[in-house]
């Protein structure tokens, strides 16, 4: 260890001879460096803020809607059918036990009002469970209760975008909005969760109990008055998401007396996996960065490469001298990979700090969230110290195995 | 006296293209423990050759060479670095010191490659300067001192592992005649007081003057070895010497 301090404070001096040369060479690590840094926070922040928005549509979620209509010839597009009802949602409730919760839900396009103020918006009628299965939280009040569905109660929560237009940052809880000419009292706020992996405001809108939302606002489907628009079912966790799926798929074909080898009068989704593949895409973005920031620091080591060999050459009468006074071949490798490493660690530490700065000034100017994880601050520090090794690791050997002679004769 | 270096039938070829060269042809000799032995010869003759064996930087090709009962010409090269260490002190005559490195430190190098602590380096370093008249330069560095003084900072790196034997290369080579006679003081005074054995490569036949034994070399044999019948004492000959500015004095 104490030898170690040494041959570093040696490689310190014979660095600081050549400060230019050696400021010079420790650029392309220090490039590198922050170059791997910046990039790869750029990368990371990406994937993290899709991770988010995934986090924000809900955790283990497959959501089923009623199949595509087809009379005449015509074929109308997904959700025309009116066949998924309340009851399948109870049914898939109780008797799918990879299922942890379900909410039905309607959909409609609402104008809501407040004193002289107006919002459209989409209203959704869902039952309390919607609470968990998008991992909801309260910003003000609470979310109504399950007596307030089967009361078919006049109370709303509201979205954070709704509750900014129409109430501004006061707080809106036992306040009454107007819609489609029904008052109905605000009981919360919820936490917003903005935009959703495919862009739309998530906080855009105004929930009711279901019950309410059937019977005053969006209207009972004229086919079937207990058709919902589509169920949100939240699996029990991420393992049992093909459990669930064939689980819900097989109690709806039954429910619906679906005979084997016909279509599905419904569609099951898994949107945790669909959106997932965007979070891979990301991530392949970052790796992709971050191998073409490693280019750099390949040169960088080049450069570091270059210059020791410059550097054993203009101290061969050094070298021999230290062999004639009994340096043996370890100690002269030793003191120049000390060197070497020296440089790229060097190099290294202030390409962390450029790199943080960098990525600070990205996120900044640039408004991309970009995330340094720690690890990869401590790789970029082992990997310069690996490439002061790897580079250095030649012009070393080379210094090590001089003839004394030879080296004590050259001129 | 028992022999320090022993010699048997050394034999040392090069190979320059495809004939071989020979260097040394069938040399042997040996050399007492406190000795005060100058080796002399035209270039070309093998002394160098030699001396670069005698510091085991180089090998034999055939023959014996053992240095303080230890048989060296066949060792590995760590090992040889290893004899050097802690056996030989080298002078060489354009002293080879460390640019931008304290005089102190410049006597510390062979004690990096020991397991001296930092402490014992400078005590052992700082001991050795002042064996040669250098105290309290231990922090000038090489720019700041004469010639002569560069090469007593250098006897003294050669001191400082208390090597059995000192090998110098023209120690005077690159000196003016008094600081010469100045450091052939300080190499008879280390043999006599220290008892290290002293082996000089010269082609000047006055530094030969101040050794006990001159050998003398020609087309890699030797032609001539014999004793000095009266060693010219080196501190006599400064006082006659006109009382010129000593360099201590220029230099301070």
């Amino acid at each position: 260890m104490n030898k170690l301090i040494a041959s570093m404070r040696i490689a310190l001096r014979a660095l600081t001879v050549n400060r230019t040369r050696s400021a010079l060479t420790m650029l392309g690590i220090i490039i590198g460096v922050a170059a791997v840094i910046a990039m790869v926070g750029v990368g990371a922040g990406a994937t993290a803020r899709i991770q988010a928005q995934i986090q924000s549509i809900g955790s283990n979620l497959i959501m089923v809607s009623p199949g595509s209509l087809s009379s005449n010839g015509v074929r109308l597009g997904s959700g025309a059918m009116a066949s998924l009802t309340e009851d399948d949602a109870t049914a898939i409730a109780t008797e799918c036990p990879s299922v942890s919760a379900v909410s039905p839900t309607v959909r409609g396009g609402v104008q809501v009002v407040y004193g002289n103020s107006n919002w459209a918006t989409n209203a959704q009628g869902v039952t309390p469970d919607y609470m968990t299965i998008r991992d909801a939280t309260m910003l003000y009040g609470q979310f109504f209760t399950a007596e307030d569905v089967d009361a078919a109660a006049k109370v709303a929560v509201l979205g954070e975008t709704v509750a900014q237009t129409l109430f501004g940052d006061s707080d809106p809880t036992g306040q009454v909005v107007i819609v489609k000419n029904v008052p109905f009292t605000v009981v919360g706020v919820l936490t917003p969760k903005g935009q959703s992996p495919t862009g739309q405001d998530q906080d855009d809108v105004i929930l009711l109990p279901i019950s309410t939302a059937m019977q005053k606002v969006i209207g009972a489907n004229k086919a079937n008055a207990k058709a919902v628009s589509s169920l949100m079912v939240q699996a029990i966790g991420p393992q049992a998401m093909d459990q669930a799926l064939q689980e819900v798929t097989a109690l709806l074909r039954e429910r619906h007396r679906i005979l084997p080898g016909l279509d599905d009068d419904f569609t099951v989704r898994n949107l945790t996996e669909v959106f997932a593949a965007q979070e891979s895409s990301a991530q392949v973005m970052s790796i992709l960065l971050g191998a073409i920031a490693s280019v750099s620091l390949i040169v960088g080591g080049i450069g570091i490469m270059n210059i020791m060999l410059v550097s054993v050459t203009e101290r061969t009468r050094e070298i021999g001298l230290r062999q004639a006074v009994g340096a043996k071949t370890r100690d002269i490798l030793s003191q120049f990979l000390v060197e070497a490493v020296t440089l790229s660690l060097l190099g290294g530490i202030i390409g962390i700090a450029l790199g943080l700065t960098a990525s600070l000034l990205i996120s900044h100017f640039a408004q991309w969230s970009t995330k340094v994880s720690p690890l990869s601050v401590l790789m970029a520090f082992v990997f310069s110290a690996l490439v002061g090794v790897f580079f250095g690791y030649y012009p070393a050997r080379k210094a090590a195995y001089l003839d004394p002679i030879e080296a004590l004769r050259y001129e | 006296m028992p022999a320090v270096i022993e010699i048997k039938n050394l034999v040392k070829d090069y190979k320059l293209g495809e004939v071989p060269v020979h260097v040394l042809k069938d040399i042997s000799f040996e050399i007492e423990r406190g000795d005060f032995v100058s080796i002399m010869g035209p270039s070309g003759s093998g002394k160098s050759t030699l001396m670069n064996i005698l510091g085991c930087l180089d090998k034999p090709t055939s023959g014996s060479y053992e240095l303080d009962g230890i048989s060296v010409a066949k060792l590995h090269r760590d090992q040889l670095a290893e004899i050097r260490n802690k056996k030989i002190g080298f002078v060489f005559q354009q002293f080879n010191l460390l640019a931008r490195t304290s005089a102190a430190e410049n006597v510390e190098l062979p004690l990096m490659y020991t397991d001296a602590s930092a402490r014992e380096r400078h005590e052992r370093a700082m001991a050795a300067l002042f064996a040669v008249g250098l105290a309290g330069r231990q922090d000038h560095q090489p720019s700041q001192l004469s010639g002569g003084q560069q090469q007593r900072v250098a006897i003294a790196r050669s001191l400082v592992n208390d090597p059995k034997i000192i090998l110098a290369d023209e120690p005077t080579g690159a000196l003016d005649s008094r600081t010469s006679i100045e450091i052939m003081a300080i190499f008879q005074r280390l043999n006599r007081q220290e008892g290290i054995t002293m082996i000089m490569v010269t082609h000047d036949p006055d530094i030969a003057s101040y050794s006990n034994r001159n050998i003398r070399f020609k087309d890699g044999r030797l032609q001539g070895d014999e004793r000095v019948a009266q060693p010219r004492e080196a501190l006599k000959d400064l006082e006659q010497l006109p009382a010129e500015q000593s360099e201590e004095l220029e230099s301070a």
